[in-house]
């Protein structure tokens, strides 16, 4: 019997706006129901409108029915009832979702007074109660504090032990773990299935990342522009899935089990839900269409085996069992011939030297002090040889944007050298500062903030042109837009009328202007959907080897990481804890926080995400204002904690340097006790290599 | 392009719509007015002290025989002129220090709020009453001045705190990798952004200055007879409030109706200009 | 904390110094109390006014620096010198300040809380007639100056009592001091309605505004969505969560407001004839007062420094995230 039934649910915002239509689907007690699309399709409106939270504005129709009771149209009192005691959601962000003025103990503690009669002090204990429950360490004293006082993840458990209050049926998790870190991502997991475990709920969960949904799921809806468009059980979607739209997103995914080759894009950009084409929503983006398909809208039929497509030709799909990269035009990216001499042979272009940068850390917004100092990079040390790009990775807070910002500002660090093409930052004069800002050009992680909204394109891609002072702006401007994209008419044009992918491409023309040598990339494809992503990927890796470039590639995302990167440098706390090619560091990691990280990862495979161990850490990340002494990871580490005490005092007095590991060429270690450990099964394509 | 979305958005606005339609219909009162009516500022009907409205005086006259049309509609000029004017430089003296201070922080910050903080400690109005004796018999621009010296503050303050966020976007830091010079980076990728920001404070420091002025001429601290300017009309005719109304009426209400319609325009614009905005 | 309030109050006790020696530079050079002695019939002797003028700390022959300092040396010792006619400026303002005071806090308090209530519930009501009409009363208050609002309001309140054959409502003076005890009392309240409105009805539309927009910004916001998921209704997540957090950027607007407070108070005690210190400053400037006005400057300082001071503390115990613990 399921818990909710949701049959042809259609949400309209004023303006035409068709935010969801047609979306119908039922989740029984014990299952998860996981929610796939990229913004804008329509997945969190649609929960929100289960729960009656839409603003009044919004025209809801359709049928939402728990315990074959409706609820759309219910009165407030009837639904204050529902909300939190039968349904509970748990939302994306858990800074805003918290009421900054109390106590996290006392809004815990609300909703268990909203629907259970108990006195306060009986609720508050009950709070502590479900705070321990999610793993929140000292919960009886950490009730008492304020949610800016708590991390990311310890707010998610929060929200979580909230939403489990009052044991409800149904748990609605909107994006719950995309604003968090990989490792906390994973401890975050790990607390949900624990809740479902005590509670028996159902669970729908709503993400854009196929490999969270690859390890939680039973069955999937997969969403486009306000609809459902695919629907069956996880492991059928992932392995054999039969919309294209489905295909694409499968095969336009990074891997990190390390897939090679180029990722397979998607063109084009979703359709916006006020100008929907007359037929199937997806067919300009599809490479199978055909002129049927801009007849009608196809409806999502069953095609067996529980399972659902909207797509005319998925018959043919399944007959052919076609996948997305035999479907979906795979590009073809010219090798880089600075490959073919020897890494020794080829010159340094960026060179870090034990460089540090510490920061006044201050408190207080009325009485400003302050009350110490972040170790924000604490002597860290790589080097890029040409035509090379090195990832700088790790969680937030460990210092990778502050060692990038020191690299661009061209200056001496507080200590240690940055050498930018074999000139130190500290001896610049001002017309070799100058000079040296043409070699040396940045890439910014959000495509909006990065152009002058009071700008037409081409001006900000000509921007830098003049700045240096360059003759035949206009024709190198064109040129630049074709280099990565787009048309030259789409100068005359203002940053807000392209779509993120685009924005993105022009912030690359902008960097490339000046001939650069190095780029430096900062996130450039985090905040860009998954099938927008690859095309991104693809250009950056298609820009580097025909035009020689060498990349420092800032980066939290450790698939994009293994797709893109020769090298990677894992950083922690300030400093690098592994350095090496990307084969041996993904494939033989031998420091435990690398391990850790790589196995936090969750892999858009249900088969392989169901059997893979994974190592959770401890806590959180200690503030980098009072760092441990001796080793930084040792208060997490899972490795310290199986140790002697004998051999433990190594770890707690002795910080342990970056050192050659075993024989490998080029791997790096900064561990007492390094020794590899495979954490990424292999995946099957690359067992055949 | 931007602009026309702008005003487009504007138009739509039925608050920024009746304000400007007042506006205008004001300013074309105070400036073309004076032709229509029968006489002139200066003249004095010796016939008719104090007589109530009628056809021959419309708005009265005052107790030495002017006609209050005349002379309401010459004071409304000036106080419409000097409003302009201290925007204009108040405004721009905002601009100017906000953006200076936060951009370039540091002890120029420091020493720039500093100031700023001392001359909110104490009322404007009192400085410039403090003041005003000495500008006796000195030109009305000096009294412009004054204005403008003591209303950029607030706006300042705000013109920094949006810099300071401003200098952090990654286009300007963008700007800051490209190697262009700091000077251009606030007239080119600063500034510009806060243009919102500045038009809707310049339409908002008009009535300020207006009121300011009226104010301070209340009780004659500001424009000096023989001039005439809505303040010194208001504080002549509340003496006689209760008995000659219309020496009130006439240039109270203009002045609330000036205010009101520069003030809708202006919360228009921010509407306008600032599509996140709530208020 | 306690540390940091006593900077913040030492860094206060400066600036309060700055100022007031500013004020006074200012009044000391601009203005002229030999004036009260030109021009008399009979005139008298330079030297008379002279030797009056050094005697009240007053004389434009002493060089102004040199006034400065006997002005600071008295201040210091809590004296604030002599009125232009030789009266002792403490006992003037021991007379005052209480009115002005009396009238500031009634003022400031009842715009606070209307305005903080009527712009809350306009939010919660956005678009509604509610909205409507408050969002207009405010934009038509706050276009009419003090002086202008006053007025209408006495004219109102005269017409008022002659049409009613008695009075109503007092519409000047501070008190009947013919009355005694509890009527006494009451008048005194009676006297306080008119100036009360006066003063606070444009503070009420200011905050109002405020609250509306910060109230509104606050409503989209994900912690007032979370309330009403764990079953809370709109109404209960509104108060208690919403406007909880709404008052803190409105506390914030507590220092900016009061200086405007300080200027509304010195029209409203002039047109409703109380005694009060901002009439002072107008009477002490038209009388080329220079040690009144420098006092009158110096309570403002002290007013604005100590209204920021309070908006300060006040954020403080609205916010959990400003205080240091």
């Amino acid at each position: 019997m399921s818990i909710l039934e949701v049959r042809d649910l259609n949400v309209t915002f004023p303006g035409g706006i068709e935010a969801v239509r047609g979306v119908s689907y039922e989740v029984s007690r014990g299952e998860v129901l996981g929610i796939v699309g990229e913004s804008g399709s329509g997945k969190s409106v649609t929960s929100l409108a289960i729960m009656g939270l839409l603003p009044p504005n919004a025209v809801v129709s359709g049928s939402v029915k728990l315990h074959g009771k409706e609820l759309l149209g219910l009165d407030e009192g009837k639904l204050t009832e529902v909300r939190g005691k039968s349904i509970s959601m748990i939302f994306q962000d858990p800074l805003s979702a918290f009421t900054p003025v109390y106590t996290i103990g006392d809004q815990v503690a609300e909703a268990v007074r909203v629907h259970q009669k108990l006195p306060k002090d009986k609720a508050a204990k009950r709070a502590v109660e479900l705070l321990d429950l999610v793993g929140i360490p000292h919960p009886d004293a950490r009730a008492k504090s304020f949610p800016h006082e708590f991390s990311g993840g310890m707010r998610q458990r929060a929200m979580i032990a909230m939403a489990i209050a009052n044991d409800p049926d149904l748990l609605i998790c909107d994006e719950p773990t995309t604003a968090l870190d990989v490792t906390i991502q994973a401890q975050v997991l790990e607390v949900l299935k624990t809740a479902q475990r005590e509670t028996g709920a159902g669970i729908v969960m709503i993400t854009h990342d196929l490999g969270v949904i690859a390890g939680m799921a039973d069955r999937v809806l997969v969403m486009y522009a306000g609809r459902p468009v695919e629907q069956g059980r996880v492991d059928d979607i992932y392995s054999r899935p039969r919309m294209p739209y489905t295909m694409g997103l499968l095969a336009s995914i990074p891997r990190i089990d390390g897939e090679q080759g180029p990722l397979v894009p998607i063109e084009g950009n979703p359709p916006s839900p006020v100008e929907l084409p007359p037929g199937c929503p997806f067919a300009p983006r599809c490479p199978m269409k055909v002129d049927a398909c801009d007849d009608e809208e196809p409806p999502l039929v069953e095609i067996g085996g529980g399972r659902q497509v909207a797509c005319i030709r998925s018959r043919e799909i399944e007959h052919k069992n076609l996948t997305g990269t035999d479907v979906f035009p795979v590009p073809v990216i010219p090798p880089s011939d600075a490959v073919r001499v020897p890494r020794e042979q080829r010159p340094t272009v960026l060179e870090l030297d034990d460089v540090i940068r510490h920061y006044p850390l201050m408190k207080g917004a009325v009485f400003k002090r302050r009350v110490g100092t972040v170790h924000a990079v604490d002597g860290i040390s790589f080097d890029i040889a040409q035509g090379e790009t090195l990832a700088l990775v790790g969680e937030s807070g460990c210092g990778k944007t502050t060692t990038l910002q020191q690299i661009m500002q061209l200056r001496a660090p507080e200590r240690g050298r940055v050498v930018v093409l074999g000139r130190d930052s500290a001896t610049l004069n001002k017309a070799a500062h100058k000079e040296l800002r043409s070699e040396l050009q940045i890439v910014f992680q959000d495509p909006m903030a990065a152009l002058d909204p009071r700008m037409p394109v081409g001006d900000i891609i000509a921007e830098p042109l003049r700045a240096h002072g360059r003759k035949d702006v206009a024709v190198r401007v064109d040129e630049l837009l074709r280099l990565v994209g787009l048309a030259p008419e789409h100068a005359a044009r203002y940053p807000q009328h392209f779509s993120g992918g685009q924005r993105q491409r022009i912030g690359i023309a902008r960097a490339l202007a000046l001939d650069p040598k190095v780029l430096v990339l900062d996130e450039p494809v985090s905040a860009l959907d998954v099938s927008i992503q690859a095309g991104v990927i693809n250009l950056l890796e298609r820009l580097k080897n025909t035009l020689g470039l060498s990349y420092l590639f800032v980066a939290h995302d450790l698939a994009v990481v293994r797709h893109l990167a020769d090298r990677v440098a894992v950083m922690y706390l300030g400093k690098i804890t592994e350095i090496g090619a990307v084969e041996d560091v993904y494939d033989r990691p031998a420091h435990p926080y690398t391990q850790a990280l790589l196995s936090a990862i969750p892999l858009p495979d249900p088969a392989l995400e169901r059997t893979r161990k994974r190592i959770l850490l401890d806590g959180d990340l200690p503030s980098p204002a009072d760092p441990p002494s001796g080793c930084r990871f040792r208060t997490r580490c899972p490795k310290f904690a199986r140790l002697s005490q004998a051999e433990q005092r190594r770890c707690v007095d002795e910080e342990p340097l970056v050192a050659r590991h075993a024989n490998a060429m080029d791997h790096g270690v900064a561990c007492h006790y390094a020794e590899e450990i495979e954490v990424i099964t292999a995946s099957e394509d690359q067992e055949e290599q | 392009m931007r602009s026309k979305v702008v005003f487009a958005r504007l138009l739509r606005n039925r608050q920024a719509r009746y304000g400007a339609i007042a506006l205008v219909l004001l300013v074309a009162l105070a400036y073309i007015g004076p032709y229509i009516g029968p006489y002139d500022w200066t003249d004095k009907d010796f016939l008719s002290f104090l007589s109530p409205p009628s056809a021959d005086h419309w708005w009265g006259t005052t107790t030495i025989g002017q006609d209050m049309y005349a002379v309401t509609l010459r004071g409304m000029q000036k106080s419409i002129i000097i409003g302009l004017l201290v925007a204009l430089l108040a405004t721009g003296l905002a601009a100017l220090v906000g953006a200076f201070a936060g951009y370039f922080g540091g002890w120029v910050d420091k020493v720039l709020m500093w100031g700023v903080d001392l001359l909110l400690v104490l009322p404007s109005f009192l400085i410039i009453a403090i003041v005003s004796p000495r500008l006796k018999g000195a030109s009305w621009l000096w009294f412009v001045a004054l204005l403008a010296a003591f209303t950029w503050m607030i706006t300042s303050r705000v013109v920094r705190s949006m810099t300071l966020s401003l200098r952090e976007r990654e286009y300007v830091l963008a700007a800051v990798y490209m190697g262009i010079p700091r000077w251009k980076i606030i007239l080119r990728h600063i500034v510009p952004n806060l243009s919102s920001l500045l038009i809707i404070d310049a339409t908002l420091n008009v009535s300020a200055a207006v009121i300011g002025e009226a104010a301070l001429s209340f009780f004659g601290f500001g424009i000096q007879p023989p001039d005439v300017s809505l303040g010194t009309l208001i504080a002549e005719g509340s003496r006689n409030a209760t008995g000659y109304p219309w020496l009130f009426a006439f240039p109270a209400g203009l002045l609330v109706v000036l205010v009101l319609s520069v003030n809708l325009l202006g919360d228009g614009l921010r509407d306008a200009l600032d599509p996140g905005s709530n208020s | 904390m306690g540390k940091y309030l006593l900077r913040r109050l030492a860094v206060n006790v400066i600036l309060v110094a700055v100022a007031a020696s500013l004020a006074y530079m200012l009044a000391a050079t601009t203005m002229n109390p030999r004036a009260a002695y030109e021009g008399r019939q009979p005139p008298v002797a330079e030297a008379v006014v002279d030797a009056t003028l050094d005697a009240y700390n007053l004389n434009d022959k002493t060089p102004v620096l040199q006034r400065y300092a006997t002005w600071v040396s008295g201040v210091v010792t809590g004296d604030f010198g002599k009125t232009w006619n030789g009266g002792s400026v403490n006992d003037e303002m021991g007379r005052r300040i209480m009115v002005s005071l009396r009238l500031l806090l009634v003022g400031t308090l009842v715009g606070f809380a209307l305005g903080v209530a009527l712009g809350a519930y306009s939010a919660v009501k956005q678009y509604r007639f509610a909205d409507r009409s408050i969002g207009v009363s405010s934009f038509v208050v706050m276009a009419i100056p003090v002086f202008v609002l006053a007025t209408l309001l006495a004219i109102g309140t005269y017409n008022l009592n002659r049409g009613l054959g008695f009075t109503l409502i007092e519409y000047t003076g501070e008190y009947n001091p013919r009355l005694s005890g509890w009527d006494q009392l009451l008048n005194r309240l009676n006297h306080l309605i008119l100036p009360t409105i006066s003063l606070s009805l444009g503070s009420i539309a200011f905050y109002s505004r405020i609250q509306r927009s910060m109230m509104l910004d606050v409503l989209n916001q994900d912690f007032v969505r979370t309330a009403m998921a764990k079953g809370l209704r709109r109404r209960t997540a509104l108060l208690k969560h919403a406007l909880r957090t709404a008052l803190i950027p409105a506390a914030t607007y507590f220092a900016f407001a009061f200086g405007t407070m300080l200027t509304g108070a010195t029209f409203t005690e002039k047109i409703f004839a109380w005694h009060g210190m901002g009439a002072w400053l107008i009477d002490s400037i038209q009388q080329n007062d220079v040690n009144a006005v420098a006092a009158v400057s110096f309570f403002s300082a002290v007013c604005v420094l100590a209204a920021a001071f309070l908006s300060d503390l006040l954020v403080a115990a609205l916010d959990p995230r400003v205080r240091v613990s």
